[in-house]
């Protein structure tokens, strides 16, 4: 086999990527395998990511009204920073904050695509308000009150459904309403 | 900084010695000049290890580390591949403002401005795991704040402004999430971070928005790779939103047998169960590996002890040692270590290795740039002088 850079060398170096199952390989020369910032355990070398994103970006879903992210905000610029976003589908890499708000009907398609999800439960700066705080708490216990039900756990299911009331009253007393 | 003051500490007192000794010529001299080369050898030899190649911690035996990485970003300031200098810059000021301000909580961290470092000392801190090869690449502002034991750090101006790391020896990834994100609260108190309550922490790459966690643990899996059961067994692995890499040499054969294994999803789960969901498929991997290694066993106890023996003769004797052949070697000698067969060899021994025979660490040593004929000269010359 060639070397998949220089086109010239014997390609006996054989680098493997498995992301969420979809295998990438990249066939080098050794030249190019050292000069490629001596490779040596480079773990932390991250393959251009556009390539990555083209394999999620041709897909249709399933029901296909969806458009590609990759036309859904095409010929917009974030207006902070400057960026296009097409610039941002070569790179890789959004500019500033504000791209995703900008970019967003295509950008939240495309982290739908990669995430399989598109809502942060995770952890919340603690000065963002603690209200926020507790409504995440009481949006992962929904999720966990659903799972439970779908396991016939009914008695860990009422537990956690009485938490969440609980909850609740805090953020109501604490005079921030939840939405609903 | 505090690494090149002790350095030169050390230069200085091998000057002094041969100053306060004017009598001494000729041999003697050289002799002294050789033992000082030897000694300021040693001390950049210790430069190089640190905690996370100890040897220690829970499956020790298997995974060799354990990382926890949190990207952060300050709000309104454009992420580093598109900030301006002057913008950088900022970022950069604001860390050192908090490093010299907060001298309680990081009293004997160090702040490595890293386009204050040669590019030989860069790839030494990227062959550590310390920093990315994207600061190797673009030191400019770039700074790495780094704790005295080098386990918590603080990568600044990399893909994001800020890169929260925890790195420990075998399976810690819990203790490691409590680092990270110890320092994260700390210093969400003083900055504003990039944040939405849909999105949660906006990151550069939209693969890490989100959490900005990502998690990963360095594995040694021989008997899997020995037994021919790897492939399937890590894009089994790579189904469950996890990544491996490993990197592949002639025929098929696995650097070292080292498989780097991370998450890939960053949003819709917590901080915790993403880490507990990459604890989870490790330790099957773990308990595959034991399996495999069993197998290997019961296959002929003598063919595996015979395999160490014969990497640790070559290792021990050869003269030039390329350096994928070398992790080779050094995997069969720790497969025999790991199961008990050699006793001699600590692994952290074999660890350390792991990172000194890289090409930047030799350089280092040598303090110039070496060829490749060189490299694989004084590769087994630093092997030679490790292994007991
Ligand atoms: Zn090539
Ligand atoms: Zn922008």
């Amino acid at each position: 086999m060639i070397c998949q850079k220089c086109a010239k060398g014997n390609a006996n170096v054989h680098l493997t990527k498995i992301v969420n199952g979809e295998k990438t390989e990249y066939f080098l020369c050794e030249v190019c395998a050292r000069a490629q910032g001596d490779f040596e355990l480079s773990f932390d070398e991250e393959f251009p990511l556009h390539q990555f994103f083209s394999d999620i970006l041709e897909i249709i879903p399933p029901g296909g009204t969806e458009k590609l992210p990759r036309e859904a905000s095409e010929g917009l610029q974030c207006t902070s920073c400057g960026l296009t976003y097409a610039q941002f589908m070569q790179i890789g890499r959004l500019g500033c904050d504000s791209c995703y708000r900008i970019f967003s009907p295509g950008l939240h398609s495309l982290i739908r695509r990669l995430h399989g999800n598109q809502k942060h439960i995770g952890k919340v700066p603690a000065r963002a308000g603690s209200s926020l705080k507790l409504k995440k708490e009481v949006e992962r216990m929904r999720s966990e009150m659903q799972k439970k039900i779908y396991e016939e756990d009914f008695e860990g299911a009422a537990k956690l459904r009485d938490e969440i009331r609980q909850l609740e009253d805090q953020v109501f007393t604490g005079g921030e309403g939840l939405e609903e | 900084m505090k690494n090149n003051e002790r350095k030169q500490g050390r230069g200085k007192k091998v000057f002094k010695e041969k100053e306060g000794n004017p009598g001494l010529q000729g041999e003697t001299e050289k002799e002294l000049d050789h033992k000082g080369a030897g000694i300021i050898e040693d001390q950049k030899r210790a430069e190089m290890i640190c905690t996370w190649m100890d040897g220690t911690g829970p499956e020790a035996d298997i995974v060799i580390n354990s990382r926890m990485q949190l990207a952060r970003n300050i709000k309104g300031i454009p992420f580093p591949c598109l900030a301006t200098e002057e913008q950088r810059e900022k970022v950069f000021s604001l860390l050192e403002k908090i490093f010299k301000e907060q001298q309680e909580r990081f009293s004997a961290y160090s702040l490595i401005n890293l386009s204050g470092l040669s590019p030989i000392k860069r790839q030494v801190l990227t062959e550590k795991q310390l920093i990315s090869l994207l600061m190797v690449r673009e030191p400019e502002y770039s700074a790495l704040l780094l704790s005295p034991d080098e386990v918590m750090g603080i990568l600044v101006n990399e893909e994001d402004h800020l890169l929260l790391q925890a790195l420990l020896p075998g399976l810690q990834l819990e203790k490691a999430w409590e680092a990270v994100s110890c320092h994260d609260d700390y210093l969400e108190e003083v900055i504003d971070y990039a944040f939405c309550e849909e999105l949660g922490y906006l990151t550069a790459c939209p693969t890490k928005v989100g959490t900005g966690l990502r998690a990963s643990a360095l594995l040694h899996l021989p008997a899997l790779v020995i037994t021919g059961q790897i492939n399937r067994i890590l894009s089994a692995v790579g189904q469950v939103g996890l990544a491996v890499e490993g990197i592949y040499g002639e025929g098929s054969q696995m650097t070292g047998r080292l498989f780097q294994i991370s998450n890939q999803v960053t949003l819709g789960q917590t901080e915790e169960e993403i880490w507990r969901n990459l604890y989870g498929v490790i330790n099957k991997l773990i308990n595959q590996e034991r399996a495999a290694r069993e197998q290997l066993l019961n296959a002929g106890r003598e063919k595996l002890a015979d395999r160490a023996g014969r990497a640790y003769g070559i290792l021990k004797h050869a003269r030039l040692l390329g350096f994928q052949e070398a992790m080779q070697l050094i995997s069969d000698v720790r497969l025999g270590v790991e199961m008990g067969m050699v006793d001699n060899i600590p692994l952290k021994t074999l660890n350390e290795l792991l990172v000194l025979i890289r090409s930047g660490c030799l350089q280092n040593l040598k303090e110039k740039t070496l060829s490749h004929y060189e490299r694989d000269l004084e590769r087994s010359v630093q092997i030679q002088k490790c292994l007991p």
